[in-house]
């Protein structure tokens, strides 16, 4: 193997910045998708549980369209397609004057299709609760409504945390496919720099690392989270 | 606008060669997904120290990355290591193999550990060896309490192959954006490549659900 060491090239400018701008982006997507993410996932997650038969068709099929087509083509839909099927005035808007389409695609994107397998942990969630919980909220005269809202959910949401910490992972992950549209994000800007310096080997290891540090930082932090939110004993009581 | 279907009806043996090349992707990356997969798994339930670090290192490392960089690893990796051009088929096998073992050695962790450690147990007393017991008990369970989550890998799988469209590999979604752009035909080409993405997927999941209701009963 031949091969010139030079690892000094990701602390020179301007591949140290580019580094840093990528990283920044990565973030930037990942975070902005997962509040999309989060917020229609939970909605489609309660819809997926309701009484109403055509509310739960509705979202069931939504979690399988998104489940079911590749993410990468689900991107090239939301960058290239859907402008050309807005309204007239509405897609030359997204086409002409919107700032950074691609980043607005990415995020859109990435956020629907992660709601969709949000949406599930969430109806497991609901699900698991056993169903004497549920009705004695209704004994109690509850609306559906008003069962959802504070029996329901409160503790549906304490328990889907830990699974939601591997969809908010692969959010960051994902978030690479919007390289494909031209967002320089981390793993883009590793590519350039190998492109232009011929130093793969620097530049993706450098990848590689900050894609660790997020990996960890993101389970710290939902590791506390977890702690904070974790009902006492009613996990551990269940699994036996 | 018109949607004009003569495009795509032109280019069905491209997308076609394009789609069995998807096939062909997903069926090598899950052979030597599963076999190093479970390698893995058993190096992780093996209780030897080492080996099991080895193990957890490995998973935990390949499930930190995106698939493109891992893509994009090989890609410069391979050639280099042999010292000569390759084309990007395999060094996006390799890639796809070693990703898709961290996330099948998952499953078949969970699927070992599935099986009452009882019968573990009982093979021991009748004097099997570690391997003899892994062999005849624990993974023919495993396997099969598995099997409608490896099917649900093997769809994963399949979309994931999209992905080889950073190297320029002609598999399905790769040829439909080919044709895509050099007809001009974004709208039609890329709804149709959803629409067959969809089906396969689709009936896929399907097969899962009777898998699992066949199970429970």
């Amino acid at each position: 193997m031949n091969y010139n060491w030079n690892w000094g090239i990701l602390f020179q400018e301007p591949y140290f910045g580019w580094l840093l701008s990528g990283l920044l982006w990565t973030v930037l997507v990942a975070s902005a998708a997962w509040v999309i993410a989060f917020l229609l996932g939970i909605l489609i997650g309660i819809l997926r549980t309701v009484e109403n038969r055509w509310l739960r068709f509705i979202a069931t099929a939504y979690v399988e369209l998104f489940r079911n087509v590749p993410l990468l083509l689900q991107l090239f839909i939301w960058y290239f397609v859907v402008p050309e099927l807005l309204p007239q005035e509405v897609g030359r808007w997204v086409k002409r004057d919107l700032p950074n389409p691609e980043y607005w695609s990415a995020v859109i994107c990435l956020g629907t299709y992660t709601a969709a397998r949000v949406a599930e942990q969430v109806r497991s969630g609901i699900n698991s609760l056993s169903r004497d919980l549920v009705n004695a909220g209704l004994s109690l005269g509850m609306t559906p409504a008003q069962n959802y809202l504070s029996v329901r959910l409160p503790i549906a949401f304490r328990i889907v945390v830990p699974p939601l910490t591997s969809e908010f992972l692969t959010i960051f992950k994902n978030s690479s496919l919007a390289l494909t549209i031209g967002v320089l994000e981390l793993t883009a800007q590793s590519r350039q720099i190998e492109n232009y310096t011929f130093q793969g080997f620097e530049a993706f290891t450098a990848a590689t690392i900050l894609y660790l540090i997020i990996t960890m930082i993101v389970v710290l932090i939902m590791t506390v989270v977890d702690r904070r939110v974790r009902i006492p004993g009613f996990l551990e009581g269940r699994h036996r | 606008m018109r949607f004009d279907y003569q495009v795509i009806i032109d280019a069905l043996p491209f997308l076609l060669d394009g789609l069995l090349l998807s096939f062909y992707l997903t069926a090598i990356a899950m052979v030597g997904g599963l076999a190093l997969g479970t390698l893995l798994a058993l190096m992780r339930t093996s209780g030897k120290l080492p080996l099991v670090w080895f193990a957890k290192l490995y998973v935990n490392f390949f499930r930190s990355l995106p698939l493109i960089l891992v893509i994009f690893w090989f890609y410069f990796l391979v050639p280099l290591a042999i010292g000569r051009p390759v084309g990007s088929l395999y060094s996006a096998l390799i890639a796809f193999t070693l990703f898709e073992a961290a996330y099948y050695s998952e499953i078949m962790r969970a699927g070992l550990n599935s099986v009452s450690r009882g019968q573990i147990n009982a093979g021991l007393a009748l004097g099997l060896t570690w391997r003899q017991n892994m062999q005849y008990v624990a993974l023919p369970q495993a396997i099969r309490a598995m099997l409608p989550v490896l099917v649900t890998q093997a769809i994963i799988l399949f979309q994931d192959t999209s992905l080889v469209y950073v190297v320029a590999l002609r598999d399905f979604m790769t040829a439909s954006s080919i044709v895509a752009v050099r007809e001009g035909r974004l709208i039609e080409l890329y709804l149709f490549a959803a629409v067959v993405y969809f089906i396969i997927c689709f009936a896929g999941s399907m097969f899962v659900r009777s898998l699992q209701r066949r199970m429970v009963r």
